[in-house]
């Protein structure tokens, strides 16, 4: 089979929620995002993975990584490259700003109809809001079949893709028609590691903002430069309704942050007595565990 | 999410010597490659970034993959079956990650796929690998083969070779045989030129030859008939798809159990000469081995951290009389001599692979032009300091190596005899190193001369001669003295006998080796106060192993010699 796809990764730029130490909240009780190291979405990861699989498989396919965030998240198109990617184009604008999971499923499926992959891969879910409705809201803005929890895509069958999907209790296979969205979980193969080619060659990939404030690279050619140059595209690149952009477009709402401490009690020992037994009834009730 | 590079800031700090851009200049060629060649660098900088990038791809596969599979690679070994070896599962896992990385053929040359890295990256890896898996480090280290045939084989046999190392095909050298070990000149495995084909055909048997079912394999044979030395052996290359090698057995080993050693019989095997006939000992396998005493250099260096880790975190954790144990004076000494030697242990190998990085890369220049006059002198230069180093290095990172081994299991108490923690096989692991590519014994034989012959002393005058700070004035004080020390006692062996010199040898290269580790690591903390603790320590200690060492040498006479050698006449009593 000779097919050539155009894979298009959903991949995000989160703080390492997975080591936090005493600076991990701010006072307000929102994630203080300087404290803790920008990464790659672990699940995105895995999601690269998929994507890097399929195009190994069909030689010729192409991987492109799509993010939106600030300037700094051109290091996810990076990291794309270094694995294997053959490109990417970072979502950066101010009036994507504040935007919720809706926000952003708009602003992504906006880039993804001006790019047209035949298969878009996401993580399940990030670390950082932990949600998992950004791929079934891009696949439903897109109006494209879904396929969420995917552990392996195992190949086509006919012209459709067939895929592995991890459930609570074993293993479902699907096979949808594509486009289609397909969200991956952590128990999918990890991501490859980098390779120290692409990683010499692509490190000097720039966003346009990224070379106008960084002096790094200025021994490069001007030619070579331009070659790696990572595309930035805003509202004005992706059209649509800038009503459904950033936090206008975003019906979430934070009402209250609660400071939640744990408080880890040493295991308590009751005796099989009336009154012990009683005491943990009363106590399971007003702790609302039961009733 | 373990990193082995970037967890040890002593790493990074090698590419900040003052010799790195020179070396990498060198290796660049001024850059040519750069603008044909889409991940060639185009800076000092540039590549300097690339090094530090890429270790850090290979620091994060030693600590999540190569690590982690250790203990179960140790366990479960590798498998022989029907003339041919399987690795365990977790070697062909790391094999196969390195190769996904891109990593094999880290110093080979760009058009043969490699990443044109200088020496001292590559080094640096072969230590990092090692802390994570002492055997598997044979495995990685055996792309060393590809060196040799780049820098010795035809272009033919270059292009059919080389690119097949980045590709993660595997090497061997097989030089050992049952009767031919420390002397090599011994080897018997035939080689006979058929006339027909052109191709040679080799006939034998190899020994001990660790990854013996590789891809690609280097063969010292005795190509001329009727010989018996050294000069009767040549070079092959033989290509595992050509056949008629296969495994007998493979050993049941102490240690770096997850590399497998083997013993192989060839049946008509077919090969290619390397280079001209003849030459297979004298130049080409000599030239391996330095590359692979280098190899054991920088493993030595990876096991001796590995160990100070496993230490150093025991120490904090167990406590005992109501405190950790790194508490007692007993255990600390310990520990902080451990972290001296592992130091002092590492700028050695650096310092000897900048030499070596200096010499290689002014010889494969020397193919593309005629070297000038100064860089000829400047290519011999760092060809004598490397030729002298390198035995330095191997006899005392293995030495240390194995003593640093020896007291971290000792830290560990009862539980470092038991299989639950990484320091027994560690322990295990660190044995080979004094013995294996030529044994300490051999290492100071090699060195021996640089002592006759006063190589080690001017060396030892150049780093005299560099400035510190003053507040390192003391420290460079018993330094100083240790030289002249060292000196007389090279002055007591001038004009002895053999036998006498050959009795002490290894006494007076230890002490340069000292005093040359003290200046070295002298010379870091004046760049890095982090090593300040390890100077103090390891200068003043290695002042009192030298006093020791020169108060036996003087204090004997010769006569005494004839009491050691009386045990030649004793042999082993049965009942």
């Amino acid at each position: 089979m000779t097919k050539k796809l155009k894979i298009v990764v959903l991949a995000k730029q989160v703080p390492d929620t997975r080591n936090v130490g005493k600076n991990a909240m701010k006072e307000d009780g929102t994630v203080n995002r300087a404290a803790l190291p920008a990464i790659f979405n672990p699940e995105d990861m895995n999601a690269l993975e998929q994507a890097l699989r399929l195009k190994d498989r069909f030689p010729g396919s192409q991987v492109l990584l799509l993010t939106m965030g600030p300037s700094r998240a051109a290091e996810i198109i990076r990291e794309g490259y270094y694995r294997g990617a053959d490109g990417g184009v970072l979502l950066t604008d101010r009036k994507f700003a504040g935007a919720d999971t809706l926000a952003t499923s708009y602003a992504l499926s906006m880039a993804i109809k001006k790019i047209g992959p035949d298969i878009i891969i996401a993580g399940r879910q990030a670390i950082d809001g932990d949600t998992a409705q950004v791929g079934p809201q891009v696949a439903e803005k897109l109006n494209y079949p879904q396929v969420t929890y995917a552990e392996d895509i195992t190949g086509f069958d006919g012209d459709k893709l067939v895929v592995k999907r991890r459930l609570e209790r074993g293993v479902e296979t699907v096979k949808t028609p594509l486009p289609a969205v397909i969200t991956v979980h952590a128990t999918a193969p990890d991501c490859r590691p980098r390779h120290a080619k692409h990683l010499m060659k692509y490190k000097h990939a720039r966003t346009f903002t990224e070379e106008q404030d960084n002096e790094h690279n200025s021994y490069l050619p001007i030619e070579a430069k331009t070659n790696l140059r990572i595309p930035e595209w805003g509202v004005a690149d992706v059209g649509g309704d800038e009503i459904h952009y950033g936090l206008s477009g975003s019906p979430t709402k934070v009402k209250k942050i609660e400071n939640i401490v744990h408080q880890a009690k040493e295991s308590k020992i009751l005796t099989s007595s009336f009154e012990d037994i009683d005491s943990l009834i009363k106590e399971l009730f007003s702790s609302h565990t039961i009733g | 999410m373990a990193n082995f590079y970037k967890d040890n800031n002593d790493l990074k700090f090698q590419f900040s010597h003052p010799l790195m851009s020179k070396i990498v200049r060198l290796k660049e060629q001024d850059f040519k490659d750069s603008g044909n060649i889409d991940y060639a660098p185009s800076s000092f900088e540039d590549t300097v970034d690339s090094y530090d990038k890429v270790m850090e791809i290979l620091g994060e596969i030693c600590g999540d993959v190569i690590f982690p599979n250790s203990e179960e690679v140790d366990h479960s070994g590798p498998h022989h079956e029907n003339g041919r070896v399987t690795y365990a599962k977790g070697t062909q896992q790391n094999q196969d990650t390195l190769t996904q990385a891109g990593l094999y053929g880290m110093s080979l040359p760009r058009e043969f796929g490699g990443l044109n890295f200088s020496m001292v990256p590559y080094v640096m890896a072969a230590e990092i690998v090692a802390r994570a898996d002492a055997g598997f480090a044979n495995i990685w280290g055996l792309q060393d083969c590809a060196e040799t045939i780049h820098e010795f084989a035809t272009e033919e046999i270059k292009e059919e070779f080389l690119p097949r190392i980045h590709q993660g095909e595997t090497c061997s050298m097989d030089l050992t045989e049952p009767d031919a070990g420390s002397d090599l000149q011994a080897v018997m495995l035939k080689a006979t030129l058929n006339e027909q084909d052109g191709m040679w055909y080799l006939n034998g048997v190899k020994r001990f030859i660790t990854n013996g079912d590789a891809q690609i394999k280097l063969v010292l044979a005795r190509s001329e008939e009727n010989t018996t030395d050294g000069r009767g052996l040549s070079y092959f290359v033989h290509d595992q798809k050509w056949g008629g090698v296969t495994v007998r057995r493979i050993e049941n080993k102490l240690g770096i159990k997850g590399s497998p050693t083997c013993e192989l019989v060839f049946s008509n095997a077919p090969a290619k000469l390397v280079g001209e006939r003849r030459m297979g000992l004298i130049k080409y396998v000599m030239s391996l081995m330095n590359g692979a005493r280098l190899g054991v250099g920088a493993q030595s260096v990876g096991i001796s951290e590995a160990a100070y880790r496993e230490a150093l975190k025991y120490a904090h954790e167990r406590a005992q009389f109501g405190k950790p144990i790194i508490q007692f004076p007993a255990v600390y000494e310990m520990l902080a001599v451990i972290k001296a030697k592992l130091q002092a242990s590492r700028a050695l190998l650096y310092e000897t692979t900048r030499f070596v990085d200096v010499y290689k890369s002014y010889g494969f220049i020397a193919e593309t032009r005629k070297l000038t006059p100064e860089e000829r002198t400047e290519s011999k230069q760092y060809q004598k300091l490397a030729d002298m180093f390198t035995p330095m290095l191997k006899l005392m990172a293995s030495e240390y190596s194995n003593q640093n081994a020896y007291d971290s299991l000792q830290i560990h108490g009862g539980s470092g005899f038991m299989k639950d923690y990484p320091i027994e096989r560690i322990y295990r692991d660190a044995r080979i190193t004094t013995i294996y590519e030529g044994t300490s014994q051999l290492q100071v034989v090699a060195a021996q001369r640089y002592v006759t012959n006063g190589g080690y002393m001017s060396q030892l005058r150049e780093y005299e001669n560099r400035p510190v700070k003053a507040e390192y004035e003391q420290l460079k004080k018993i330094i100083a003295e240790m030289t002249n020390q060292y000196e007389k006692a090279v002055e007591m062996l001038i004009g002895k006998d053999n036998e006498y010199i050959d009795f002490h040898a290894r006494r007076v290269v230890e002490m340069a080796a000292h005093i040359t580790m003290s200046y070295l690591l002298l010379n870091d903390a004046q760049i890095d106060s982090s090593f300040d603790n390890s100077a103090q320590i390891y200068i003043t200690k290695a002042q009192s192993w030298n006093d020791e060492r020169f108060n036996y040498l003087k204090n004997f006479s010769p006569c005494q010699l004839s009491a050691f050698q009386a045990i030649k006449e004793e042999h082993v009593k049965e009942a």
